[in-house]
């Protein structure tokens, strides 16, 4: 379904991601892994169209995204959750999420979103009213992660959903993910912890530098030792002349 | 002190005030969407007063008639500001969009005065002229319709801001334009209705203006100093700030004005700028 074939991609002049290739097949979970500033973030940016393509293919069900502009995503049925949750903090929960429906969204849209928010996440339902920058770090990512679902996507991208959040936290933020990939949505997944990345995925790829230097099932990766090893930069990326 | 005085002072002094406010809520909706200050915002006013005139003498169109179309000319206006200018410079650095909207001030004024010359118009005679008096309290008509006109299109933008699916975007895109993109929200398209808004803001304070304040191709300095004074004490980006401190700046002047005399009506307002600044330097509700 998203298919990301040799990318280039940098800010400005910068370049941080080199010939990237990933694939993720319908109803997947992918786990992208990789040391604090590999890369990680920056293409499923790329994807999104937030950080500057400089060569290669982004192809979505069809669709080349990398002639797209970042906001024409969503109807295209991709959604990101971005690093740090993002949430407006001075509007309300619910606005936040009727925001996450899109432009012009039905009202029939926006109930059908709601009550798959509330039933995914309880607690939100009663913090509605209340300006989101008030919930806790866990629930705003809760709430970011609701509002990423509103526009009822096909592929959901999410870059670090546990960061900071207490191990009961934890728990809720990874049944729902769990429980998102169950209805048919596949998930591109940014999360440090190898041995949980890897537990919540089907495949995973582990960049370094800005290039993908290991890719494999997860549970095999799991397995074996070379995850530790590519982390350290003990293997190489096969890089074509 | 007689009761009737202080009537006839809260009705000029709100109806500045409401005019002041809208002038910087336009103000403070444009840089709080993209960052950019309008400084050619005072002439925003000349255009909508001009406009007023222009209909009144040439067509015999009343003000209180030509008021919605000049707010829709204005939202235009508005639009092609941002399209034609400000969207080739948002990419630039701080100084070319500074000068930016600054050679659009100096270009619109000298339009003005190159169409129009430098002499003072004024709308005589309008279905808004003269007074009321009631229980002995005279009212100027104007200075009642701009409180009416003024404060009833705050109101109505509130709505539109705070209580509609498109004011919604307009405030994602102005905290976090990111995360409004992977949302679904075109920024460029928020950026041009800021620009609109904020110039059809202007539109009905010049409309209002034009039925008591004369016409002349610098009048919109007189107001538009206030104005920013009023955004920088409210809170850069804040509309409630931007609201109060510009109702509060109307009242303070005619109050004074009134009271001390007209040439120190300003004084105390830069004091409680300058006090505020000092105390509390991102203004009344601005965002730190
Ligand atoms: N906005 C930016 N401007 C310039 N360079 C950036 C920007 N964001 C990231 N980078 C650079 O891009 C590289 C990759 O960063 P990125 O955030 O994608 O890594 P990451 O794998 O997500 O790291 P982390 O695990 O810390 O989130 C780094 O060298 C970083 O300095
Ligand atoms: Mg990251």
């Amino acid at each position: 379904m998203l298919e990301v074939a040799h990318l280039d991609a940098g800010y400005g002049d910068h370049q941080v991601l080199w010939d990237v290739s990933i694939r993720v097949a319908d109803g997947e979970v992918v786990a992208l892994l990789g040391p604090n500033g590999s890369g990680k973030s920056s293409l499923m940016n790329s994807v999104s169209r937030l950080v500057t393509r400089l060569g290669g293919t982004i192809v979505f069900d069809g669709v080349a995204l990398h002639e797209l502009p970042a906001y024409k995503l969503p109807r295209h049925g991709l959604s990101h959750v971005l690093e740090r949750h993002r949430m407006f903090p001075q509007m309300t929960v619910l606005e936040n999420l009727q925001l996450g429906a899109g432009p012009g969204a039905s009202r029939d849209k926006v109930a059908r979103g709601l009550d798959k928010a509330y039933a995914l996440f309880p607690r939100l339902r009663e913090r509605t009213r209340q300006v989101a920058g008030s919930l806790s770090g866990g629930e705003q990512q809760m709430c970011a992660i609701a509002r990423g679902l509103m526009s009822e996507p096909r592929l959901l991208l999410v870059d670090e959903p546990f960061i900071g959040l207490s191990p009961h936290m934890r728990a809720e933020v990874d049944a729902a993910i769990r429980r998102i990939n169950g209805e048919g949505v596949a998930i591109l997944l940014i999360e440090q912890n190898v041995a949980v990345s890897l537990a919540m995925s089907h495949r995973a790829y582990i960049l370094r530098e800005g290039r993908v230097v290991l890719e494999g099932r997860s549970a095999e990766l799991a397995a074996g030792d070379a995850v530790p090893q590519a982390f350290l930069g003990r293997i190489q990326p096969a890089r074509p002349n | 002190m007689s009761e009737q005085l202080i009537i006839q002072l809260l009705v000029s002094g709100l109806g500045m005030g409401f005019i002041f406010a809208l002038i910087a809520i336009g103000l403070t909706l444009i840089y709080g969407v993209m960052g950019v200050v309008n400084f050619a915002h005072g002439e925003f006013i000349m255009l909508g007063m001009y406009a007023t005139y222009l209909a009144y003498v040439t067509w015999g169109v009343d003000p209180v008639l030509s008021l919605p179309l000049v707010v829709a000319l204005m939202f235009c206006f508005g639009l092609v500001v941002y399209y034609v200018l400000i969207r080739r410079v948002l990419q630039g650095s701080m100084q070319s969009q500074i000068f930016a909207t600054f050679g659009l001030m100096v270009f619109l004024q000298a339009a003005a005065q190159f169409v129009m010359g430098a002499d003072y118009f004024a709308v005589r005679n309008s279905w808004l002229s003269g007074v009321v008096k009631l229980d002995g309290v005279v009212l100027p008509v104007p200075h009642i319709a701009a409180v009416v006109g003024a404060s009833l299109a705050t109101v109505l933008l509130y709505l539109l801001v705070f209580r509609t699916s498109v004011g919604r975007q307009l405030r994602a895109a102005s905290q976090d334009a990111q995360a409004a993109a992977t949302l679904g929200i075109n920024g460029s398209l928020m950026y041009a209705f800021a620009w609109g808004i904020g110039a059809a803001c202007v539109g009905v304070a010049a409309s209002l203006l034009a039925n008591f304040y004369y016409i002349f191709p610098r009048v919109g300095a007189v107001f538009v100093l206030l104005a920013y004074v009023a955004v920088a004490l409210g809170g850069f980006g804040s509309i409630h700030g931007a609201l109060l401190a510009g109702v509060l700046i109307g009242l303070m002047q005619v109050v004074i004005g009134f009271f001390v005399s007209s040439e120190l009506k300003y004084v105390p307002v830069y004091l409680l700028y300058l006090a505020v600044v000092l105390v509390r330097p991102r203004g009344l509700f601005g965002r730190s």
